[in-house]
This record gives structure tokens, C-alpha cells and sequence, in this order.
């Protein structure tokens, strides 16, 4: 698609020239070397080589002191038998699940509501603000968040006692401090996948919505047999991104509860960086992030084969 | 979706669903709606603007119930405290460098790549380019442990350039620059050449001008995405000198009791003005860029 008149020809002459004239051909080749060799060598060290490593690694019992001592499957077989990767990989499904439930019906509705009839102004307001979360950092917000959320004196509770509500213990009880993890992650992640629909609904012909009308559709039917199937391209997308980012989350457990309490909030990165790094058990932290990256892939696949029944292209 | 009555001289006169004529009384699912929008509005910026509040209040009464979100009586102590109880300057000056060096890193390398992919004809194109999109997959935490150990081999380790330089290549930027090479006029490349210039001096002086705007969403998106990173400066560093601002800040706030909330949110709110001074420039370019490829 790219075949641009002159280097074509340039190939052809040396095709017909054979490939004793190597002048040309050489010189091309070292002209592609230098565009892509700053990424292709970075991609290669720090990414693709790494993830080798790591799979490779995950074989091993190791501690960067002594020497890696091969294992066999033991690292892997520690995902399902040790109770804290256990817990950290069923808490990471669950958050993945509840958490991105949220975020897509948030910003669905969000979504939705925007692109009704308004003035400019509000709209571009309450993009932008929807729209904020998403610049600030997830250790600032946590760090904010903890205040927030204080038992005694925080302001989440002082509003609850307004309507009655008494001291709820936010982050020292197992399943409040999750409930937190889940709000602070879709507070600051909404942003996203709302784009995506503002995005997707704008691209929805008016037409379909006039002559719908014309035949006595209303809000509800438009939305069900207009709106949702005419989306479900971008909500395939919206929903993809959103799990493969959710299936990450390290920021803010790590800032707000440390996993705690006991193992409550402990995710699979979190179980990650714990093993390499404070336990020095390189080789299972490996082998965790294996599972994970296979995990991501293996949701990610399950998505596009459901999409099929789902997703309805124009 | 109003729902009203269609008659043929309305629907002529608007695009979209028809709408009653009387102005004075928006109907109760208009009212309805804002209300919907502006309640989320409030609790998308209520956190940002206590946090603001609280930060201007002294550090010895740096809290109250009900929470005021106008401060009544300023007071700047927490923004001098901020600065003799971390290190605020150097944490700054280390995000920046992080942060600036990556991006220009970024955009020099993805342009590079990008228009390679685009323009240049090699064996092997397309599938070298699938693999360096493969990579954009991966997690970072996948990759950590053996990026820790070569950073250690390359005797980089608790250095700035330890965050640097393994984020310099991008297979996102790569892909976002070839989409842009692509829209660009092939024949601008090849009046260049019957010109006499080399694919060096067409890159230059003619392609990569014209990519400039890409290249602003690249920037703007890893300034956005580093300035903001905790996961890989949190193990890639080590001593308090070489810490970025998010680690700054989580470490400041676990030093500290309950007194000074406000000197932690002090700290909060500085580490926020550049993303902000962002946020209102490229606002439009960071959308662009957090949603390319997505849409058709």
C-alpha cells in the first residue's frame, strides 16, 4: 500500500542486475538498519528478551545470591497451592469483574447522557471533568483517597453520618477496604472508557434515531435496539482495555492497604513485586507473571470469541 | 430521546429528536438528567478540590468536619513545609528528567521506527512489525524481574537512567507514527527524490515536519503515562535521591502522622500543576492519543 513509485523501480534495476551490484541494496539496507534500529534493539532488550527470560526463569528457584537451581513446575503448581498467590489471583479476578462492571456502566451512562441535546459549553464542562482523573497520578489519588476514607475522620464517613449511616471501618475491614480499592480504581478509570463511548455514539448516524422516532420508538426502545447494538463495536474495545488494565492494579492497593487487611487486598502484582523484591524469590515472581501475562491473554481471547455473538458491525 | 408528538414542520426545522417549543419548563427526564451529570461532576471533582482546599489550611488545624471546600483563611504554610520536609526540588527535578527524557526519547525513536514501517520497503516488514505490536500486550510487571537484572548488568542500577532508558522504545508510538506516515502524501517523497534527496533528507526535511502533531501526542501521552508511574520506580530506585515524585509523596505521607495531612496534600497538589498545565494544553492531542487505533 506503501509502494512508492521510485524505490520500486530502483528494485526492479537491481533485481535485473543481479545481486553481484550490490551498491544500492546495501546502501538501502543500512538506511533501514538506522530508522529501525533504536526501537527493534530497545523492543529486543528491554521487552522481548526479558519476557523470554522471565518464562525461562520461571523454572528456577533463585535469589540472585546463590545459583538458580532448576525446579521444574514447583514455582507454578505455588500459584494454586500457596494460600496468599492463591487469594491474590481469585482477589484479582473479582476486583477484574466488579470493578470493570462498574467503570462500563458508569461510563456508559455517562456517555449516554452527554450526547443528548445541550448547550457546547456543558458538554465540553463535563467531558473535560469526566475526562480529569485520568491525568493525576494513582499514588496521589491513593494518597488522597486514604484521607478520605479515614475512619474517624474522613469525609466519606462524616457524609454517611448525615444520612445515619455510623463509622464504617473503610480500610481495616476485609470487605470494605476492597469495596475502596474498587471505587478508587473506577473513580480515576472511568475517564477512559467513557471517551471511547462518547466517541462511539457520535459516530451513530442521526438518521436512524429520526426514523425510529417516526415509528414511535422511545428513549428505553431506542436505547436497547438502537443505541446498544449500533455501540457494541466500541464496547467490545472499551471492555477489552478496560479488563487487561484491571487485571494490573498495583497503585492503589499498595498505597492504601498494602493488600491488607491480611491478604484481603492483595492482588497478583502485588503478590509479584513481594516475591522478587522483599522475598527475593525471583524465579516464583516469574512464574506469577507468566501466569498473569497468560491469564491477560487468555481473558483477552475469551472476549473477541464471545464478541462474535455480540458485537454487530454496520 | 424526547419523546413528543412529530409533526412534519418540526422535523424540518431540527436534526435531532424533536423538541417542544416552550422553553420555560424543561420536561422532568431533562431535569433528571442533569441532575444525573451534575452529581457525577461533583464526585468527580469533589476529592480534587478538598484536596485543595485542605492543602491551604495550617498544618496545626489541617482538617475539619464538615469539610470546606472554599478555604476561609488561606494559609501557605504546608506549601513552604512541603519543600524542608521532602525533598520537594530534587523529587521535581528527577520526575522532570525522567519524564522529559523519555518523551523526547519517545518521539525520536517512534518517528524513526514509524516511518520505516510506513514507507521503507524491506524483507520481513510486516513481520517485524507484528512482533513489536505483540509487545504492547505484555504487562510491564511480566518483564520486570529480568529488566531489573540487566539494568544491574549494565551497572545502572538506583540511576535515573534505570527508568529511562527502558522506556524509551515504544511499540505504541511506533504504531501511532506509521498510522500517521501512512496519511501523509506518498508524492511528496517522490517529488523529494527525482530532487536528488536521499530517504535520510526526505525523512527530515520532508515527512518528519509534517509529522509534528503526532509527534505532540506522543509526547504528551508519555509525559502523562511516566509522570505519573509508581511500579517501576518503585523497584528500579532505591535511595531517596533518585525517587520521583510519586514515591516521594507515598513516602512523605508514611512518615508522618495524622497531624499534617495538609503538608502531604501540599505535596499532592504541586505534584499535579505540570499534569494540569498538560491537561489544559493537549487536552485534545491526549484524547486523540489515549483512544488512537481504537475507533476505525
Amino acid at each position: 500500500m506503501t509502494t512508492a513509485a521510485l524505490p520500486t523501480a530502483r528494485a526492479a534495476v537491481d533485481r535485473g542486475s543481479g545481486p553481484r551490484s550490490q551498491g544500492p541494496a546495501w546502501r538501502r539496507r543500512v538506511v533501514v538498519l538506522t530508522f529501525l534500529a533504536p526501537t527493534i534493539i530497545g523492543i529486543g532488550i528491554f521487552t522481548l528478551g526479558p519476557i523470554l527470560a522471565s518464562i525461562l526463569l520461571a523454572f528456577f528457584r533463585w535469589d540472585i545470591i546463590t545459583d538458580p537451581e532448576f525446579v521444574g513446575l514447583t514455582n507454578f503448581v505455588d500459584v494454586v497451592a500457596d494460600p496468599t498467590v492463591r487469594i491474590s489471583f481469585i482477589n484479582t479476578l473479582v476486583f477484574v469483574v466488579v470493578a470493570v462492571t462498574l467503570q462500563i456502566a458508569v461510563s456508559l451512562a455517562l456517555a449516554v447522557l452527554i450526547s443528548q441535546r445541550m448547550p457546547t459549553w456543558a458538554r465540553t464542562f463535563f467531558r473535560s471533568v469526566f475526562f480529569f482523573p485520568l491525568i493525576l497520578s494513582a499514588a496521589s489519588v491513593s494518597i488522597v483517597m486514604r484521607y478520605l476514607f479515614n475512619e474517624e475522620f474522613g469525609v466519606v464517613n462524616w457524609l454517611l453520618s448525615l444520612v445515619g449511616i455510623g463509622g464504617v471501618p473503610w480500610l481495616t475491614s476485609p470487605t470494605a477496604s476492597a469495596v475502596v480499592i474498587v471505587l478508587v480504581y473506577v473513580w480515576q478509570q472511568f475517564g477512559f472508557t467513557f471517551l471511547l463511548f462518547v466517541g462511539g455514539l457520535a459516530s451513530i448516524p442521526t438518521e436512524v434515531y429520526e426514523a425510529s422516532s417516526i415509528d414511535g420508538a422511545t428513549g428505553w426502545r431506542q436505547l436497547r435496539s438502537i443505541t446498544l447494538p449500533l455501540l457494541s463495536p466500541t464496547m467490545l474495545v472499551a471492555c477489552v482495555m478496560a479488563v487487561i488494565s484491571a487485571l494490573q492494579i498495583f497503585d492503589q492497593p499498595y498505597v492504601l492497604t498494602r493488600g491488607g487487611p491480611g491478604d484481603a487486598t492483595r492482588t497478583a502484582v502485588m503478590v509479584i513485586y513481594e516475591s522478587a523484591f522483599r522475598q527475593l524469590e525471583f524465579g516464583r515472581a516469574s512464574a506469577i507473571g507468566v501466569v498473569l501475562m497468560l491469564l491477560i491473554m487468555g481473558v483477552t481471547a475469551l472476549q473477541f470469541r464471545l464478541s462474535r455473538r455480540f458485537v454487530f458491525y454496520q | 430521546m424526547t419523546t413528543a408528538t412529530v409533526t412534519p414542520p418540526a422535523r424540518t426545522t431540527s436534526t435531532a429528536p424533536p423538541r417542544r417549543r416552550t422553553r420555560a419548563v424543561p420536561s422532568p427526564s431533562t431535569v433528571a438528567r442533569t441532575a444525573f451529570l451534575v452529581v457525577a461532576a461533583a464526585l468527580t471533582l469533589g476529592p480534587v478540590i478538598w484536596t485543595v482546599s485542605t492543602s491551604l489550611r495550617s498544618p496545626a488545624e489541617s482538617f475539619t468536619l464538615p469539610p470546606q471546600l472554599i478555604p476561609t483563611d488561606p494559609d501557605l504554610t504546608p506549601y513552604i513545609q512541603v519543600f524542608s520536609q521532602i525533598n520537594m526540588g530534587l523529587l521535581t527535578l528527577n520526575s522532570a528528567l525522567v519524564t522529559g527524557f523519555i518523551a523526547v526519547g519517545q518521539m525520536l525513536t517512534a518517528a524513526l521506527a514509524g516511518y520505516a514501517f510506513a514507507r521503507l520497503e524491506f524483507r520481513g516488514r510486516s513481520l517485524w512489525f507484528s512482533l513489536v505490536l505483540a509487545t504492547m500486550m505484555v504487562p510491564v510487571q511480566v518483564t520486570i524481574v529480568p529488566v531489573f537484572m540487566i539494568i544491574r548488568g549494565m551497572g545502572l542500577s538506583d540511576t535515573l537512567l534505570a527508568l529511562i532508558l527502558p522506556a524509551i522504545p515504544t511499540a505504541f508510538g511506533t504504531f501511532l507514527m506509521r498510522q500517521y506516515f501512512l496519511g501523509l502524501p506518498v508524492e511528496l517523497g517522490e517529488a523529494a527524490s527525482i530532487d536528488g534527496a536521499g530517504p535520510w533528507r526526505t525523512f527530515a526535511s520532508i515527512y518528519a515536519p509534517l509529522a509534528l502533531p503526532g509527534l505532540a501526542i506522543i509526547g504528551i501521552l508519555a509525559f502523562n503515562f511516566h509522570w505519573n508511574e509508581f511500579f517501576r520506580p518503585l523497584i528500579l530506585t532505591i535511595s531517596e535521591q533518585n525517587f520521583t515524585l510519586p514515591l516521594g509523596l507515598v513516602s512523605l505521607q508514611g512518615n508522618m502522622g495524622t497531624g499534617s495531612i495538609s503538608v502531604v496534600l501540599a505535596g499532592v497538589v504541586l505534584s499535579m500543576i505540570p499534569a494540569l498545565v498538560v491537561f489544559l494544553f493537549g487536552q485534545r492531542p491526549l484524547r486523540e492519543g489515549l483512544t488512537a487505533g481504537v475507533s476505525k
